[in-house]
This record gives C-alpha cells, sequence and structure tokens, in this order.
C-alpha cells in the first residue's frame, strides 16, 4: 500500500511539472505572439506612401523619410568601420592568439562587450568624438551621424569578432598545412585562403550585426541625436528610424503615436527577416550565437 | 654561366624570404592592433565614464551613493534612486524569467515531441531578436494598460495596503512588507513592476537558449542510467541534468541579468521615471539606464557629470555580472574539455 501510494506521488509530482513547462513555453510564445500582433495590427494601418516620401512628421502630411535615409547611412556607417576591424581582430584570435593567454582574454573580453549596455557605449563616444569635435567648433555641440555611425560600429563589432573566431576555427588545419608547405606567407594564406573559404560564415556574422543595431536607440541618443530634416551629410545631426520611433511615442498626439507604430513595423521586419536569415545559415553551421 | 644565374637565384629567394618575413611581421601587428581596440573600446567606456563623472565622485563622494535626493534645481544628485530602480528591475525580470525559462528548457529537452522543438526553439528565440525600442512601445501602449484594467486591481485588493475598497486584505495584514510593497495610489500602469514583467519577456530568450543549450551536453549515459533505476523524467531533470550543468545554468542566469541591468529603451518607456523612492513595487520609479536617456540631453555641468557617474557603476556593475557570467559558463565547457 505504502510503495504504491509513493509511486502515485512521484507520477503526480512528474506530470505537474512536465505540465508546468508546457504552460512556461506557452506563456514565452503568448507573449512573442502578442507583441507581434500589435505591431502588426497597429503598424500596418498607419502605413502609406507619405511614410516613406515625406520628412518628419511635426509638419503636414509628414512621414519617416529622413529617419529611414538616415538609420540607412547610419547602419552602413557602423558596418562599414566595425566590418573589418571585426574580421581582423577574429581572425587574429583564431589564427595567431588561439590559446595564448592574451588571446583568451580578449575572446573573454569581447563576450563582455557583446552584452554591455548600449547606452554607456553611447556615453563613451559622446566624450571621445562629439565632445571634441565641439571642442574646434567653439561651443556648438557637434552631434553627428559619424559619432552615431561609430557607437553602432562598437556595438556590431563583438558579433563580427566572435563569428569570424569561431568561422575561422571549423576551416581544417589540413588546408593552413598544405597552402604553409606551398611557401605561401601567412598574410597571403590568412586573406586568400582562411577567409575566403569561412566567407559565408562572415558575412552571416555581419549580416546578424546589422540586424543587432539596425533596431538600437540608446547609443543613438547623444550620438546622432536626431534631426527633423533630411541630411546625407555624416557631419551633420542624424536621424534614424529607432529614435523617430522613441520621439513619437513620448508625444501625446495619437496620429504621432500610429506613424510611430508603423516605423515599428518597418524596423521589426526589417530586423526579424534579417536575424531569421543569418540564424537560418549560422544553424547549418552549427555554431551558437548568445 | 649555370653557376652565375645559381648564385644570382640565392640572393633573390633570400630577399623574398625577407620580404615575407617582413610582411607577416606587419600583418600581425595590425591584427593584433584591431583586436587590442576590442579591450581599448572597454577600458575607454569605463574610463571616459569615470572621467566624466569625476566631479560628481569628488563633490559628494561617498554620499552620491546614498543619498536619495536628486534635484536638478538645486544642483544636488545621489544615485540611491536610479541604483535601487536598476536592481528592483533586473531582480523582478530574474524572479520571473529564471522559472519560465526553466521551464521552456525542460520542456524542449524532453518533454516536447522531436518535431515540435525547432519551430518552438526558433520562435522563443525571435522573441531576443525584436528590437528593444519596440518592447517599450508594447509596454507603454499595450501591456501597461492591460496591467491597470486587469491585473494591479486584483494585486492591491488581495495583496496591497492601501485597496480601492478600503478594506485591508489578508495578506497585508499578516505578512510584513506585502501590503507596502503592493500598495499604490498610482493610476497608471507604468511602474517599476511593470518595467521588471517587460524585462523578464527580454531576458527569457537568453536564459533560456543557454539552459537548453547545456541541458544538452549531460551524458547520455547517465541519464538513461537514472531511467533505467526507475526514475520519472522530473526526477532526471532535476536529479541528474541540473546539478551536472549547475555552474553554467547559473551562469545563463547572470547572462540575463546583464542584459536586464543594462537595457535602456524598454525601461525608459515603462518605468514611469519618477526620482522618488517607494517600497511598493506598483509605484513609478526610475532606473540608471532610464535616467541616463531621459536627463543626458538637457543636462550641464554637475548633472551631467552625475549622470556620467551613474553611466560608470552602472558599467562596473555589469561588467562584474558578465564576467561571473561567462567564467561560470566556461567551467562546464572545460568540464566537456573543449
Amino acid at each position: 500500500m505504502k510503495s504504491s501510494s509513493l509511486y502515485l506521488r512521484r507520477r503526480i509530482k512528474n506530470v505537474v511539472a512536465l505540465g508546468l513547462s508546457s504552460v512556461a513555453t506557452l506563456i514565452g510564445l503568448i507573449f512573442l505572439a502578442w507583441i507581434l500582433w500589435e505591431t502588426l495590427r497597429q503598424g500596418i494601418g498607419a502605413i502609406n506612401w507619405n511614410l516613406f516620401s515625406k520628412i518628419s512628421v511635426y509638419r503636414e502630411n509628414g512621414g519617416l523619410a529622413n529617419a529611414m535615409v538616415g538609420s540607412l547611412i547610419l547602419d552602413l556607417l557602423g558596418i562599414a568601420i566595425a566590418t573589418p576591424i571585426g574580421v581582423l581582430a577574429g581572425t587574429w584570435l583564431a589564427e595567431y592568439a588561439n590559446r595564448t593567454k592574451l588571446g583568451e582574454t580578449i575572446r573573454f573580453l569581447n563576450d563582455i562587450l557583446l552584452s554591455a549596455p548600449s547606452i554607456v557605449l553611447g556615453l563613451f563616444v559622446y566624450t571621445i568624438v562629439v565632445l571634441p569635435t565641439t571642442a574646434l567648433t567653439h561651443g556648438d555641440t557637434t552631434f553627428s551621424g559619424l559619432a552615431g555611425g561609430i557607437a553602432l560600429a562598437l556595438i556590431a563589432l563583438p558579433v563580427i569578432v566572435r563569428t569570424t573566431d569561431e568561422m575561422l576555427r571549423l576551416v581544417p588545419s589540413t588546408l593552413r598545412e598544405a597552402a604553409l608547405s606551398l611557401g605561401i606567407p601567412q598574410w597571403k594564406l590568412t586573406l586568400q585562403i582562411l577567409i575566403r573559404a569561412s566567407r559565408s560564415g562572415i558575412i552571416t556574422g555581419v549580416l546578424l550585426a546589422l540586424a543587432r543595431i539596425s533596431g538600437e536607440t540608446a547609443p543613438l541618443l547623444f550620438t546622432a541625436f536626431g534631426n527633423n530634416f533630411l541630411t546625407f551629410n555624416p557631419m551633420d545631426k542624424m536621424p534614424s528610424l529607432p529614435q523617430a520611433i522613441y520621439e513619437y511615442t513620448k508625444d501625446p498626439d495619437p496620429a504621432i503615436n500610429a506613424i510611430a507604430w508603423a516605423g515599428a513595423f518597418v524596423v521589426t521586419m526589417f530586423v526579424l527577416a534579417l536575424s531569421l536569415i543569418s540564424r537560418l545559415i549560422l544553424s547549418r553551421n552549427k555554431v551558437s550565437h548568445d | 654561366m649555370q653557376a652565375n644565374e645559381a648564385a644570382a637565384a640565392v640572393p633573390i629567394q633570400e630577399v623574398r624570404a625577407h620580404r615575407d618575413a617582413r610582411d607577416d611581421r606587419l600583418f600581425g601587428w595590425l591584427l593584433k592592433g584591431c583586436a587590442l581596440l576590442v579591450l581599448a573600446s572597454l577600458l575607454g567606456a569605463a574610463g571616459a565614464t569615470l572621467w566624466g563623472g569625476r566631479d560628481a565622485f569628488m563633490h559628494f563622494g561617498f554620499g552620491f551613493l546614498t543619498s536619495s535626493e536628486w534635484n536638478p534645481s538645486d544642483d544636488v544628485y545621489g544615485a540611491l534612486v536610479p541604483v535601487f530602480g536598476t536592481l528592483i528591475t533586473s531582480f523582478i525580470a530574474l524572479f520571473i524569467a529564471v522559472p519560465v525559462s526553466f521551464g521552456i528548457a525542460l520542456y524542449l529537452s524532453e518533454v516536447a515531441p522531436p518535431w515540435l522543438r525547432t519551430p518552438v526553439s526558433s520562435a522563443i528565440e525571435l522573441l531576443a531578436g525584436i528590437p528593444s525600442i519596440i518592447y517599450g512601445m508594447w509596454g507603454l501602449f499595450v501591456f501597461a494598460p492591460f496591467f491597470a484594467d486587469h491585473v494591479k486591481p486584483w494585486l492591491t485588493s488581495y495583496l496591497g495596503n492601501q485597496p480601492d475598497d478600503g478594506k485591508v486584505s489578508w495578506v497585508a495584514e499578516h505578512i510584513p512588507f506585502i501590503g507596502r510593497m503592493f500598495g499604490n495610489d498610482n493610476p497608471f500602469g507604468g511602474s517599476v513592476l511593470t518595467a521588471g514583467i517587460v524585462l523578464a519577456i527580454m531576458i527569457i530568450p537568453f536564459i533560456s537558449s543557454v539552459m537548453r543549450e547545456v541541458f544538452q551536453t549531460v551524458p547520455t549515459r547517465l541519464k538513461e542510467s537514472a531511467y533505467a533505476l526507475g526514475s520519472s523524467t522530473w526526477e532526471v531533470v532535476w536529479d541528474i541534468v541540473l546539478p551536472y550543468t549547475r555552474s553554467a545554468v547559473i551562469g545563463g542566469i547572470f547572462l540575463g541579468l546583464g542584459r536586464a541591468l543594462g537595457e535602456t529603451m524598454a525601461v525608459t518607456f515603462i518605468i514611469g521615471n519618477k526620482m522618488k523612492l517607494s517600497p511598493s513595487l506598483l509605484d513609478p520609479g526610475a532606473s540608471i539606464a532610464s535616467t541616463i536617456a531621459n536627463q543626458f540631453g538637457e543636462a550641464a555641468g554637475l548633472q551631467k557629470s552625475a549622470l556620467m557617474a551613474l553611466a560608470f557603476l552602472l558599467f562596473v556593475v555589469t561588467f562584474i555580472v558578465l564576467m561571473i557570467a561567462r567564467l561560470m559558463l566556461r567551467r562546464l565547457a572545460h568540464k566537456e574539455g573543449r
């Protein structure tokens, strides 16, 4: 009798625990669906042609064209700065400093930079770019697209470093040995054989970094600063889609809030599509990314 | 003739070997320089915020950490309210996210039928891809009003000490602190608690993906031995899988904590941005990141310095938390012999 009741208790405990785990998963999925559904519903309703063709909502029939152009410039700047540095740094970690003390330390710090608070990185760039240029112009605070691009590059950098590092370590060492035995100098081996061999993985890392930075707001607040007008000059204050969403969400006017939703819809779709594509490619290469 | 050619060929090869060696050295330096930039940006971020915050640290000394007064009109700044807000929202986020993430990891590794695992885990990971500004908007326009209408009245009347109907609940009378934690006269949904809940949703994908990944590293023979002895699935997970992966699970939790501490945009929208210390989780508050985002644009002088000092505190705390996370995660990797 006693043992059968113990058995029953254990079975009940098991069923309850496994049931709760399904509930937890359901909770996660419900919130995902809820957020996406609201973004979809409120965003699609507010989408119209003006959004893509007119600038700044603070005028009659305004749109988000200036913010979209600004975002494009800022993201490209960030990627253009971070990609060469990140790929070279990742190559150093994998090819030159693998299992050395300094290499391990930098790999470790890179993982920390990966989740460092982006607003602090924004303030860092404010200090090293915006303040010095302000001193040059005798006191006019010179927020600039360039500063914003550098801030985004700092966020993209660890993503690219890590992917490059992991991708290069997947390249079979026979490839290196074959090349070196033919007398190729190491720099040629690295640039023309190793990086080429892991090209698709590295490109995926860059896409992942782009997905990461194109939704970032915090580092842009005090670097690119935002702008109600269209500008192509990277030395000018530069608007961006996430920052426009931030400002239009705070506005008391529901019509302007609606435009923020439309912007949110555009950003979310862009980011999710990018990260889905890059994750698909990465999962084929079996590399973890947290 | 032939002897001459051979004599000429040797120097050319030597020149070439020499040039290659030089190029290799230069290339190595270039690569090392790029890698050191990672180090430089972390040191730079700490240095820049410490330098920017030097006035505040010198002016207020240690009192900067213990003072809850933040008053731009009198130029007096204390870090206690935002520091408290950051810690309490992150703690709420962990309190919710850890069990839910564990449940998700358990479901995905033991319960779900194999064909369902990949789509469900990709869906959960999608949550990590949504930009934080979207969480902020959703929190402000959708979740906070929902919370104020449907969840808050329930919390105040069953747990709080200031319910709308005037009757103090049993819980508030008999358990200390609970009543004050849920008592409030704030009609809006934006509060420390809602900010914590939204943070929880944001960090669930990070924690659950780490947990799921490390659960899969448990040797099958260990689990099968336990099953062979008659263990239930829950017993295998609780008594075999969890102890085996303990350090990495803690690492995953700290990784989530690191994210929650530094999160800016979502919290800024929802927390209410009030520089006042309150024991109630339903009252608005402020976090370090939200205070910086709100005030840095218009700040000058000592206020700007105080905000930089806050950023320095945030950076140091997240750095330590993330360091612990990575060290814990590494421990399991070492055990595996990677």
